[in-house]
């Protein structure tokens, strides 16, 4: 058993089990759930829809990692997500031939700039005002509607510039472009916090803010750049969102993607109470959180009970993540396994 | 005093807390009209006490009488009820709502199923007054002072029905005339016909305003004493629990320390500290540390150790004097200056600022010099590990592996993990905040023998024990605090704990 023990202490391994239930649970319920067919060049299928649709709640998962290691949060990705779409989309231009206004590299900079203005605004409301995270991005997650209904005068601008499609639409070697933008960010991100001191910085201010003060860790800096750099992140998914359906909508942008982010964070094994993160963990999160999302489509499950539906599963998964909760259920049967 | 009835009477009070025996077998009498002070040390039970009389805790065995009559509070609202009232420490007021909406909050006077206003603010006038206070009771609390706000949180428990009135600290952040206003206001109770208990670290305020003077230690009764009748320096040993003709040792030192300090005198004052002071916190002092010195400080609880520590790593900022290290002036305005500056710092709660216990004991100990380094220059695991396994042999922390996690260890192996985390930065000065706190006797030696181990190797260390007996075990000069402030400087034969202790109890 002692295999067993060390496979199931490592932090990776409960979501990746869930992932797995959930997968198996298809295989046998779901007709035709792993079917892949090649068309024009690239695959489709459930499974590439989960990993397409489940880029965004990704790009936010990876920033949110980091802000939820430093015992944060931020509610604002959402809204920040429909800003950046208003700002991407507005200086692109609904241009029927589909000729951009700007330069769309240059576009696609300003809506990534001012998403990151967004996140230091956070940033400096808990770093430097020292308001609860929760409170700070609460601003930003209301008002933040308000700014991509002002970018784009309130109207859903839809968009023809064909190369702006390949962030949200476009397929390399049969895979969605958009998971490849995820890999990248989450190999530069883990790369940046791993070869540096940044993570083990960020995961003191997380454990210990106080201690970390004391021990010449300039948390307030650390802060403020988790809070950037989720803003940053709220960026990219903002563009691949926009890029998905071609349209800036400030209102349905992004909307609720900040709790589905949160919770891929969570299940991922990263503690709301601040510590250590496991970055990959929070993309497995979306996974399961995007795999659910798809299966209760794929069931036909109607609307009105799809969100209890997810909340179970939910729930389950977060037990299984509960040490607590599977000792609990050890004892339940019997004391040898406990002790072998 | 003895044949009247005391209005509270506390027999034979037990209380255990998981692995300790906070109350044991403690007797208690407050009577009326009498301003009654609970001394004791850090652990000794004052506060487990006022607790259990309060109702926030209930007594594992023992009785409680109130006015001859048993009482077993359940909560601070039924303590309330029967007339006990406390104002704690830090006043619990809510400052953006006005004076007198906090005298009555959750009592509010009402009038047609709505707050009657002028009879609510007359009222409170009308409480105010009773302390000697005229102030306009519409305007919100946090325009007054906190000697004010002191007062309007005396004021909200003070109704008809108050018999017995707790004072926790109250005089911790006011100034000299604030206490005075305070106390004239707590005689005018007392002479009214109120109990008052009165808990306080400064002794001098206890012999100004106290008639009698209850002594706890380590959850033991020591003794029920009429103020003027107890010298202070008896006070103090009963605090301490010894008898004065006990207190024999004294620090000779080992003769190896004194000869490697001797040599390394000639170096100079690694760290001069001069007429630094912060307001409410610790009056100016001068401090002067030279490498391989020991310097302890020693004083009773909240005589200003820790707030003097805090002072020279930066935590707080000093209103006025200077710090110099090695000669050259230093601008130390946060812990980080403090630390590039060469301070390193162990806080006396080693749970809350300083283990960091989810992490591995590598990365506790290699936090500081990484901060030190900054987030780029990341030590690479190997180096991390090398100074890791380095100062785990030399200190001796018990530990399987330098990757478990901190919070395994024991509370002295995590002292060290502490010590270890300064030492990476290499450090000319080292500030030891109460280091043998909370753990066993064997890891208390040894944490000591480190510290004189250190001062050989030529750091300056200022260390800060609230038992006087390891001060002169490891120290090569003590300065004595008092109430705020350092009151002397101990050399050579004037270390002893009667020294020390004279020095407190004598002159201001």
């Amino acid at each position: 058993m002692a295999w067993w023990r060390s496979l199931t202490n490592k932090k990776l391994f409960w979501p990746l089990f869930a992932l797995a239930v959930l997968l198996i649970f298809n295989l046998f319920f779901t007709p035709h759930f792993f079917r892949m067919e090649m068309k024009e060049g690239h695959l489709y299928g459930n499974v590439i829809d989960i990993l397409k649709n489940g880029a965004p709640i990704m790009l936010l998962a990876i920033g949110l990692t980091l802000v939820i290691a430093t015992k944060g949060i931020d509610i604002s990705v959402g809204s920040v997500v429909a800003i950046s779409a208003g700002v991407v989309a507005m200086l692109i231009g609904g241009d029927l031939q589909g000729h951009p206004k700007y330069p769309i590299l240059m576009a696609m900079g300003a809506a990534i700039l001012v998403s990151i203005l967004a996140g230091m605004w956070n940033g400096m409301l808990v770093s430097r005002v020292r308001m609860q995270p929760i409170i700070a991005t609460l601003i930003l997650f209301v008002a933040g509607r308000g700014i991509a209904m002002v970018t784009t005068n309130a109207m859903v601008v839809w968009l023809y510039a064909k190369p702006f499609a390949l962030l949200g639409q476009g397929y390399i070697l049969g895979l969605p472009f958009s998971i490849y933008i995820v890999l990248i960010l989450v190999l530069l991100t883990a790369l940046v916090t791993r070869m540096t001191a940044l993570g083990l910085f960020i995961e003191a201010v997380g454990i210990n803010p106080t201690a970390s003060r004391f021990a010449g860790i300039n948390a307030k800096n650390i802060l403020f750049g988790v809070y950037a750099f989720s803003g940053f992140c709220a960026g990219i998914s903002g563009l691949v969102v926009c890029s998905t359906v071609m349209s800036a909508d400030g209102n349905n942008a992004g909307l609720g993607y900040e709790m589905d982010a949160i919770l891929a964070v969570v299940i991922g094994g990263t503690s709301m109470n601040g510590g250590k993160f496991y970055l990959l963990g929070s993309i497995v999160g979306a996974l399961i959180v995007q795999t659910l999302t798809t299966t209760i489509y794929a069931f036909n499950i109607p609307p009105e009970i799809s969100k209890v539906v997810k909340a179970l599963v939910v729930w389950a998964v977060c037990l299984l993540q509960s040490s607590s909760f599977r000792s609990m259920i050890a004892g339940a049967f019997g004391k040898k396994e406990l002790s072998a | 005093m003895s044949d009247m009835v005391p209005i509270v009477q506390m027999k034979k009070i037990n209380k255990f807390f998981p692995g300790v025996r906070a109350l044991s077998e403690v007797d208690f009498r407050l009577f009326k009209g009498e301003v009654h002070a609970l001394m004791g040390q850090n652990g000794a039970g004052k506060s487990t006490l006022v607790k259990v009389l309060t109702g926030v805790y209930r007594q594992d065995s023992g009785e409680m009488l109130l006015e001859g009559k048993q009482i077993r509070p359940d909560s601070p609202l039924a303590a309330q009820k029967l007339g006990i009232n406390t104002v704690y420490q830090e006043v619990n007021l809510c400052l953006n709502l006005s004076v007198a909406e906090n005298v009555f909050i959750g009592k509010e006077p009402m009038s047609l199923g709505r707050i009657d206003w002028k009879t609510m603010n007359r009222k409170a006038e009308e409480v105010l007054a009773r302390l000697n206070i005229s102030i306009d009771v519409t305007r919100t609390l946090s325009s007054y002072s906190i000697a004010v706000q002191q007062m309007v949180a005396i004021a909200r428990v003070l109704d008809s029905s108050a018999k017995v009135l707790i004072l926790d600290e109250p005089t911790s952040s006011l100034d000299e005339s604030e206490v005075e206003q305070l106390f004239k206001v707590i005689r005018k109770l007392r002479d009214e016909g109120l109990a008052i208990l009165f808990i306080t670290h400064f002794l001098d305020q206890t012999y100004q305003i106290s008639d009698r003077i209850t002594v706890l230690k380590n959850g033991f009764f020591i003794g029920e004493y009429e103020t003027d009748k107890l010298p202070k320096l008896e006070l103090i040993t009963k605090m301490l629990g010894k008898e004065l003709s006990e207190f024999s040792y004294s620090s000779k030192g080992d003769e190896k320390q004194k000869a490697a300090a001797a040599a390394l005198k000639d170096k100079g004052a690694v760290l001069r500290v001069k007429d630094l002071g912060l307001q409410g916190s610790i009056a100016p002092f001068d401090l002067e540390l030279e490498a391989g010195d020991v310097l302890g400080l020693a004083g009773l609880l909240g005589s200003g150790r820790t707030e003097m520590a805090r002072l020279i790593f930066g935590i707080d900022i000093a209103d006025q004097g200077q710090i110099q290290i090695k000669g050259k002036k230093a601008d130390i305005a946060s812990p980080r200056k403090a630390m590039m500056a060469g301070i390193g710092f162990c806080s006396e709660d080693r749970k809350s600022e300083g283990v960091f216990a989810e992490l591995s004991i590598r990365e506790n100990i290699i936090l500081a010099l990484q901060a030190r380094r900054g987030v780029f220059k990341y030590l690479s695991l190997k180096k991390q590990d090398e100074t890791a396994e380095a100062l785990i042999k030399s200190l001796g922390i018990k530990t399987p592996s330098a990757n478990n996690e901190a919070r395994q260890l024991s509370g002295g192996n995590q002292q060290k993990v502490m010590v270890a985390r300064w030492l990476a930065t290499d450090p000319s000065i080292l500030i030891l905040d109460e280091p043998t706190r909370g753990i066993d006797v064997g890891a208390k030696l040894e944490i000591m023998e480190q510290i004189l181990n250190l001062s050989r190797e030529g750091l300056g260390i200022i260390f800060i024990s609230s038992e006087f007996e390891e001060v002169l075990r490891c120290s090569n000069r003590i300065a004595v605090l008092k109430d705020k402030a350092k009151i002397a400087e101990l050399s050579g034969e004037e270390m002893t704990e009667s020294g020390i202790m004279r020095t407190i109890a004598g002159g201001k």
